[in-house]
């Protein structure tokens, strides 16, 4: 492949994920309303929302510096390289020669210490507050994470994500073992801790006592706020993607006349997620916040019981 | 080459191969920042005179350890370097505190001493010779049990002066007591001569050992990084703060040399090399954001007159540089990409997953694999500190009215602090070839072990080119802002922080102490907090006069551990002073006595 494709890929990777992003967010809000028993927002009311806060003036606090300003640029572009290392239509990602698994905890790493400085750089305390809890639930969660990219990594040869998603294919069906489907509930919880969602957090609410991602943003307005949730919205599917690639990857495109097929494959994928979320919404309360930790510990455990099994089982 | 030394027939003699040129360096590019900043810090100084001499002779100690040829040339260097820096230590020895802190680190650094006499001294002993070449040479033949012995000697000496846990109770009290250029340097560059030693002794005086050693290695190193950042995490004091992240560092090297450790013993060069090559990499990174840090943390102290992160705040307004400086300390000592302590960090995973994968039985491999675990809760931490850190004392309002007042430090200072933050910057970006200087240095050290030259680009099968990641990163948060704009232009007002109607007031802030809160509860049957809250009452009603609250956690090690040990150390010590009366007659009998039994041994 020369390098123009490989630019072009690149391109279309990254546009498909930012474009299908608020779509993702509107399914899962539409089905949770269907389960209960409510109408729901329109499935495309997202993008309108974020039309809006991006031609809307922000108001920024007297007390914001740089490191205010500058968050919601770093927070992006950390999350849309993240996005580049995750296969999601071509076999090989776009940026699988120069960055792993590792890389893409280290990037999500990078946009949390952004994040959480901005929450306390106003002075706010529900900022405060938010970047306390989000830098606490993401230290029990980045261990679960990564014990699963281990896991995986120890079965498929190594951290990189577009050759775990090949090895995978290669396998078939065989690569269901058992031990990656404990891996794979593991990775599932973490997923619901990243992107913030009930039982951890709840993405619906701006009430304090139980706020942690919207604590942080709760001094941001009109454009950079629509920067910001779009690229939390772009982290969703991106954690989405990181489940196809590492446990579904099948129908991904090894040829240029399946990427059609691969699309829908994936779309397919990302919809059969997104029933799941919505049905562990709406069939959970929030835990409490010191109760996450138990929650986030099995997911801890859950990844060492695949590590186990997956090296003395094999 | 050898030199005649002070006295008749004692001969210094010195060697310099690649790990001793690569620890040199480390000595003499930190000892070079920090003697710049000291001459800017000066002014805030109040040290005795000889404070400067002292300093002098700590960098020459530091260098003759690590360029030592022999064991008594050795010992000779490594224990000036320890009675310097109990020198420095005192720096401030008008106050009381300071002197029992001093105390504490003179014993303890003798007590690693001792241990690491006996290791040299059976070395001495089975293989006939001081001199470290003969030590290499001779290595095979030793017998096993011996080794394990010299080993374990060796690991708690000169695991004591690393700092490692438990070991490790003197290094958050000695320094934050020293003035910022000399905790940068004990903190950046003397703990690692303890790496230093390891690394010798395991790869170079001894044969491979059973993989347990490193198994052993691992552990430590994996319980350090874990305790050593939730420590950190419950410090308000930013020296403390950053010396128990030094702990926290150690432990990272640690799981480095015990990954090549392992592989060394099962004989798997590529694993010792990646291993190593991790290892020393993180010595050097963290040499650089480390005294990095410690000097930010003494521009503080500087310009406020406090360490105390409660009473600091909105100081990125009155100290810029100093912040940016800070902030890519902050930035790198975290993990994070692009910087350098990210490029290291990234090596270690690999390490333990390259081991993981390569190991022969499972309980071999799986260690490494649930380390890395250990490692990833390690970096998560660090981030939550470092967004404690410096968000509570950089951002926001300031708390207190010295804060309000602070002013920028020291054009030498900034200099000082601004070439290790581009030295964090450089060793990210540039880790690849970082990573192939040392690859060309360490095979002559360890030269069995590493034959093949280390890049980043693909170990194992992981994937990591800095610049290129640094670049996209930087090309998409450039189009996430410009994008936006074919939407047409917007304003930003400036306007009050919404503080739920009234005008906010530092008090509004969130503090350091509940910022930790949330981990503090999560993790306290390991860091044990203890509140206490006092309520008290106007005389005769329930209006409440006065309310105190005091958080702090219990010192485990401290009272578990050493108050244990010093605590059979006194009874003893009541025992035997029974036999002392005073009495000359006694001392007499005692002598005689002595002499009979003497005689009768030697009969």
């Amino acid at each position: 492949m020369n390098e123009a494709a490989n630019v072009g890929l690149a391109v279309i990777h990254i546009a498909l994920l930012v474009a299908l992003a608020p779509g993702l967010s509107g399914v899962i809000k539409r089905m949770k309303a269907v389960l209960q028993g409510r109408r729901g927002p329109p499935v495309l009311q997202p993008y309108f929302d974020l039309l809006k806060l991006l031609r809307k003036d922000a108001v920024v606090s007297e007390h914001a510096t740089a490191i205010f300003r500058w968050a919601p640029a770093v927070y992006a572009g950390c999350i849309a390289t993240a996005a580049l290392l995750v296969p999601v239509l071509w076999s090989t990602a776009p940026l699988a020669a120069w960055g792993d698994a590792i890389v893409l905890v280290g990037l999500f790493a990078l946009a949390r210490f952004m994040l959480a400085l901005a929450g306390l750089d106003t002075g706010s305390a529900f900022g405060g507050m938010g970047s306390s809890r989000e830098v606490a639930v993401a230290a029990l969660a980045e261990p679960a994470l990564l014990l699963v990219l281990f896991a995986v990594a120890w079965r498929t040869g190594g951290s990189d994500l577009s050759g775990a998603s090949s090895w995978i294919i290669a396998d078939g069906v065989a690569a269901f073992a058992p031990s990656q489907l404990l891996a794979l509930v593991a990775l599932v919880i973490v997923v619901i801790a990243e992107t913030g969602r009930v039982p951890v957090d709840n993405p619906d609410t701006h009430l304090e006592l139980t706020m942690i991602h919207e604590g942080m943003l709760l001094e941001y307005s009109g454009r950079p706020l629509g920067i910001l949730v779009w690229a939390s919205l772009l982290k969703q599917i991106v954690l989405f993607a990181l489940v196809v690639a590492l446990f579904f990857p099948f129908g991904i495109a090894a040829t240029p006349s399946e990427l059609p097929v691969a699309l829908g494959a994936f779309v397919l994928k990302l919809g059969a997620l997104a029933v799941v979320m919505s049905l562990v919404e709406s069939s959970t309360a929030k835990l409490r916040i010191l109760r996450v930790p138990e929650l986030l510990g099995a997911a801890s455990a859950l990844a060492m019981l695949a590590l186990v099994a997956e090296v003395v089982v094999g | 080459m050898s030199v005649e030394g002070p006295l008749p027939g004692l001969v210094l003699s010195w060697q310099l191969d690649g790990l001793s040129l690569f620890f040199a360096l480390v000595v003499l590019s930190i000892s070079a920042v920090t003697t710049l900043y000291a001459i800017g810090h000066a002014r805030h100084q109040h040290g005795f005179p000889g404070s400067g001499l002292l300093y002098a002779l700590f960098v020459v100690a530091m260098l003759a350890v690590v360029v030592a040829g022999d064991a008594f040339t050795f010992l000779l260097a490594w224990e000036t370097m320890s009675l310097v820096s109990f020198g420095l230590v005192l720096t401030d020895h008008r106050r009381a505190s300071v002197r029992e802190t001093a105390w504490a680190y003179l014993v303890m650094s003798h007590a690693a001493t001792a241990f690491v006499v006996g290791a040299f001294l059976l070395l001495a002993r089975t293989t006939g010779s001081l001199v470290f070449a003969d030590w290499t040479a001779r290595a095979v033949v030793l017998d096993p049990a011996v080794a394990t012995l010299v080993f374990g000697l060796g690991l708690v000496g000169f695991g004591t002066k690393a700092g490692m846990i438990p070991l490790h109770v003197w290094l958050p009290r000695a320094h934050p007591v020293a003035p910022a250029h000399v905790s940068a340097l004990m903190s950046g560059v003397m703990i690692k001569l303890g790496i230093y030693g390891l690394v010798r002794l395991s790869f170079d005086w001894l044969a491979p050992g059973p993989a347990w050693w490193g198994a052993i290695v691992l552990t430590l190193g994996a319980t350090s990084a874990v305790l050593g950042v939730l420590y950190a995490l419950m410090q308000h004091d930013l020296k403390r703060l950053l010396a128990y992240h030094s702990v926290e560092n150690i432990g990272i090297i640690l799981l480095g040399i015990g990954v090549a450790l392992v592989g060394r013993s099962q004989g798997l060069p590529a694993v010792v090399a990646i291993g190593l090559a991790a290892a020393l990499f993180h010595v050097a990174n963290h040499a650089a954001f480390k005294a990095l840090l410690f000097m930010g943390a003494g521009a503080i102290d500087g310009a406020v007159g406090t360490r105390e992160i409660e009473r600091l705040g909105g100081l990125i307004r009155r100290m810029p540089l100093t912040a940016l400086c800070f902030l890519i300390g902050s930035a790198a000592i975290s993990g994070l990409p692009p910087l350098n302590g990210f490029a290291s960090e990234w090596l270690t995973f690999q390490s333990l997953l390259t081991l993981g994968r390569s190991a022969a039985e499972p309980q071999t491999a799986l260690l490494p694999l649930l380390a890395g675990g250990a490692l990833a809760l390690t970096a998560a931490l660090a981030v939550a500190c470092f967004v404690k850190a410096f968000g509570v004392s950089f951002l926001a309002l300031p708390r207190s009215a010295e804060a309000a007042a602070a002013r920028e430090a020291g054009a030498l200072e900034l200099i000082a602090m601004a070439i290790l933050a581009l030295a964090c910057i450089a060793l990210g970006l540039g880790a690849a070839p970082a990573l192939s200087l040392i690859g060309q240095l360490v095979p002559s050290a360890a030269a069995p072990l590493t034959g093949q030259t280390l890049g980043l680009g693909s170990v194992g099968s992981g994937r990591l080119v800095v610049p290129n990641v640094a670049l996209v990163l930087a090309s998409l948060a450039a189009v996430a802002v410009v994008l936006p704009r074919v939407l047409g232009p917007v304003r930003a007002r400036v306007a009050e922080t919404w503080a739920c109607g009234v005008t906010l007031q530092p008090i509004h802030e969130y503090t350091a102490t509940a910022f930790a809160k949330p981990i503090r509860l999560m993790f306290r049957d390991i860091v044990r907090p203890v509140r206490d809250v006092g309520i008290v009452h106007r005389a005769g009603t329930r209006f409440v006069a006065s309310v105190h609250y005091r958080s702090h956690i219990a010192p485990v090690f401290e009272r578990y551990v050493y108050l244990a040990i010093t605590g059979r150390l006194v009874a003893g010590a009541r025992v035997v002073r029974r036999a002392q009366n005073g009495s000359l007659q006694t001392y007499l009998a005692y002598v005689f006595a002595a002499v009979i039994v003497a005689l009768l041994i030697a009969r």
